[in-house]
């Protein structure tokens, strides 16, 4: 139930892209987000629908503007029912040695 | 944008009357805040503030508005970080609604302070989550998955 529609609202590279965009800057309109996007502003809303759905992103009526923010917390509880607290450091030790081998390649 | 916003959302299978208790009773608290707790009386311009299981202050602020179990608003202001002191009161609302015809409730939590890229909020930001996640598992299991401090 609420766990398969946060893994499907994942599974597609454009709505990670959206999660990014409200990573870096969080509370924007629909404008912001289309600016500068491949996608048409029917296939953000579109994918902006499902991130809701999923609980990802959440919006905030500010005046006569719609802010999306982005909602980590579902994601959190992925991580947490999967990666127990006693592996955090040894997977955190593993993404930055995976981190440090991949950007010296470069 | 001239503020510093965050917004959570999270459902959790209780009762609001269950979820404001778990919001405001210090023991319970202690459960799911990660080695702290909150203390107020939970009336609109008392006090507030969040300790350290050792005693020291993390947060302080008042009670802004309390409308039980729907509404919580609270003045909120870091204390031992003198560069998020430093930024002044940020506000933290809670809003609790129950989910139609579902036994869930909808928590949303806004923290947010008047200031841009808030060196507080961006702080408070990577706590979150875990908190809720806390809270929503001790609430329907019972037990937490992050006991102290992580």
């Amino acid at each position: 139930m609420e766990m398969d529609d946060v893994f499907k609202a994942l599974a597609d590279a454009s709505r990670r892209s959206l999660l990014d965009r409200l990573h870096v800057k969080n509370g924007q309109t629909l404008n912001e987000l289309c600016e500068g996007l491949a996608m048409t502003r029917q296939a953000v809303t579109k994918h902006l629908v499902v991130l809701e759905e999923a609980n990802l992103v959440t919006t905030h009526r500010q005046g006569r503007e719609k802010l999306h923010y982005l909602n980590p917390v579902p994601i959190h509880q992925i991580g947490e029912r999967w990666i127990k607290k006693f592996e955090r450091g040894k997977l955190t030790a593993l993404s930055e040695l995976k981190r440090r081998l991949e950007g010296e390649e470069k | 944008m001239s503020n510093s916003r965050f917004f959570y959302v999270t459902y959790i299978r209780t009762t609001p009357e269950r979820l404001w208790s778990a919001l405001t009773t210090k023991e319970f608290t202690e459960q799911y805040w990660l080695g702290a707790f909150c203390e107020s009386d939970w009336k609109p311009g008392s006090p507030w503030k969040l300790s350290f299981t050792d005693g020291r202050i993390a947060d302080a602020g008042e009670i802004v508005e309390a409308n039980p179990p729907r509404r919580l608003v609270i003045k909120w202001r870091n204390e031992w970080s003198a560069e998020l002191k430093a930024e002044g009161y940020s506000l933290c609302t809670f809003e609790i609604e129950q989910v139609e015809g579902a036994e869930a409730v909808k928590l949303s939590v806004i923290h947010e302070i008047d200031r841009p890229e808030s060196a507080f909020i961006q702080a408070v930001s990577g706590g979150w989550p875990r908190i809720l996640s806390n809270l929503k598992s001790l609430l329907e299991t019972g037990s937490v998955l992050l006991p102290k401090k992580a």
